[in-house]
């Protein structure tokens, strides 16, 4: 313990220790959702690092994708074997630099580390929701997130940030909270939902349906948990981060404590381990109805269709600065999406700096590319913060 | 600044809004924005550029230029730039179109191959030309199309580009001479027009007397 806590105080670009914390609304009107039906009361689990300036100007909300949570930075106790999930970009000196800006992330709704969903419990039952939890979307957490951000007494945020999944929350807040941020960083994102990720969205349901342990998502009191059917969704989703270029670097076709082929069924094969692994470890902390509802609001985020094209539901966000970027190796959301995105704004008539960062990392480009992301976004926000006069929070 | 970007630089007007293709490292961007206030964007390729581009504060699109204007109603912008780039150029004649049609007026800056210096090398020493100030071998990527002053006006004239600003360079110095620029330029300066733009006063001239 001693240590690491040493290793981590040492490290002069880590938050440090960090307090998880809580914001509960709706408990006595209900949250209305994008579907017709409502929630109450709802909890939302966040995390905030560094310090917010007098005229409470240097917020940045950070948005998770689909299997992260409010826990972006540092660490919870000294004995934590890894940081938050982006460690490497949030911190004293990184982009997302918390000697000059406040920066919260927060849970979104319908996930499973601390904010409200079907593994709540549901107050008229006394049981957790199950399938009974309605069926949320990106709006909905983006509304959510306005609550939170109304109870932090910030009138308007600097900047929105995400990838993947949390991209599309920056999108949302641009085309429908617009005077609430001043810039939008959509990173490896999409402003609707193709055919193709809502096809691997659906065989990762199909995956948890098909365990006979998920019981129609009433489990939660039972021995068992749907793990192969969540380990394999996950195993599907870690396919679908990487790329060819990757998987051959990485792996190539190296066996696993073998020399030769074992003529048999076992996992023989470095990938197959690779991902064996890492979908067992995903049970460990993910919940298969919180994988449900998450994907399913993936699927349904589609900005166009709902204000008839594109350009149109980013007419009120010409006042927004955005910053898109995508990875050349990303096929998951690629960079044709990113480049449509970049097309609507511009015809709408928005400021949007486009990026797309030559990497071999394929979708999960966006938690490795440190070093250009640092430059990109650290040279986008301090520019931003100079411009709109942001001044740094007082040493005291 | 290049001299050709402090002569383009100098034509534009203040805050006026202002596209630049090919904006490189976006130094004409930044100096304009700093000291007439414009209001610029840049399209660049490279990713280093872009990088630099975005530590000045400066709004600008990765891509290439053919797919990145279609995105831009018309007359946009007061003025659409494109230094240096022309003789780079897939398709020159649609970007020149686009240009015009983005933008109230478009400015080009060009090398002119037919400076004296390179008219002689191919007739005494009867190899193809560098272009002047631009010191790029013919097998080189990317490829350039050498094009001269009077090559440029003849396609104005068959595209009813209305020039209505020329500078001429000789070795980045502005020559006050317009005879024979042809002859003695290293560096055209022009701004253009479409045909269907307001006419302003000395274009017509000009427009004849240019090659």
């Amino acid at each position: 313990m001693a240590p690491e806590l040493g290793i981590m105080i040492a490290d002069t670009q880590s938050v440090g220790l960090v307090q998880p914390r809580t914001f509960t609304f709706a408990q006595d009107t209900p949250f209305p959702l994008e579907s017709g039906a409502e929630l109450g009361p709802i909890t939302l689990a966040y995390e905030t690092y560094g310090r917010l300036n007098a005229e409470r100007s240097n917020a940045l909300l950070i948005q998770h994708a689909l299997s992260g949570g409010g826990h972006a930075a540092g660490y919870h106790t000294p004995d934590d074997a890894v940081p938050g999930w982006w460690d490497t970009c949030i911190g004293p000196g990184k982009a997302f630099d918390t000697n000059r800006f406040f920066v919260i992330c927060s849970n979104v709704i319908g996930s499973c580390y601390g904010s409200t969903g079907p593994s709540s419990i549901d107050p008229a039952t006394g049981r957790s929701y199950g399938l009974r939890f309605p069926v949320v979307t990106i709006s909905d957490m983006v509304r959510a997130q306005v609550q939170l951000i109304d109870h932090l007494n910030i009138e308007r945020l600097l900047a929105v940030a995400g990838g993947s999944m949390g991209g599309m929350q920056a999108l949302e807040w641009a085309a429908h909270h617009p005077q609430r941020l001043r810039a939008a960083l959509p990173i490896a994102s999409t402003a609707r939902h193709s055919p193709m990720l809502i096809a691997f969205s659906e065989v990762g349901r199909q995956a948890i349906y098909a365990d006979p342990a998920w019981n129609g998502g009433d489990y939660y009191d039972q021995e068992h948990k749907p793990d192969a059917g969540l380990a394999v969704a996950r195993m599907v989703g870690h396919i679908t981060y990487l790329s060819e270029q990757s998987m051959q670097q990485k792996f190539g076709r190296r066996l696993r404590g073998r020399e030769k082929y074992g003529y048999e069924f076992q996992t023989e094969f470095e990938i197959e381990n690779y991902l064996k692994y890492n979908g067992n470890k995903f049970t460990q902390r993910f919940d298969a109805n919180s994988y449900l509802y998450v994907t399913k609001a993936l699927d349904y985020f589609d900005l166009a269709s709902q204000h008839g094209s594109l350009p149109a539901a980013f007419a009120a966000a010409t006042a927004i600065k955005f910053l898109v970027v995508s990875f050349t190796s990303d096929w998951l959301y690629p960079s044709h999406h990113s480049k449509e995105l970049v097309s609507a704004l511009t015809g709408a008539g928005c400021d949007a700096t486009y990026l797309d960062i030559e990497s071999s990392w394929g979708h999960d480009a966006f938690l490795l590319e440190v070093d250009t992301m640092t430059d990109l976004i650290g040279g986008f926000l301090n520019r931003l913060a100079e411009n709109e006069g942001v001044r740094c929070p007082d040493a005291s | 600044m290049r001299p050709d970007l402090q002569v383009i630089a100098n034509l534009i007007t203040p805050r006026a809004r202002v596209l630049d293709l090919g904006c490189g490292e976006g130094e004409l961007l930044a100096y304009l924005a700093e000291r007439k206030g414009v209001v610029g964007r840049g399209i660049e390729l490279d990713e280093t550029n872009m990088l630099t581009c975005v530590r000045r504060g400066l709004s600008v699109r990765q891509g290439n230029l053919e797919e990145g204007l279609a995105d831009y109603p018309p007359a946009s912008f007061d003025y659409v730039v494109l230094s240096q780039t022309l003789p780079f150029l897939d398709k020159p004649m649609f970007i020149l179109d686009e240009m015009v049609r983005v933008g109230v007026h478009a400015i080009i800056s060009f090398p002119n191959w037919g400076y004296w210096r390179c008219r002689l090398e191919l007739l005494i020493n009867g190899r193809i030309p560098q272009a002047p100030n631009l010191p790029q071998s013919w097998w080189q990527a990317p490829r350039w199309q050498a094009l001269t002053i009077t090559d440029f006006a003849r396609l104005a004239r068959r595209k009813h580009y209305r020039i209505t600003r020329q500078v001429y360079l000789t070795n980045g110095r502005v020559s006050p001479i317009h005879k024979a620029k042809n002859l003695m330029a290293t560096t055209a300066v022009l701004q253009l027009e479409s045909e269907a733009a307001p006419e302003t006063d000395k274009s017509e001239g000009e427009d004849e007397e240019i090659g």
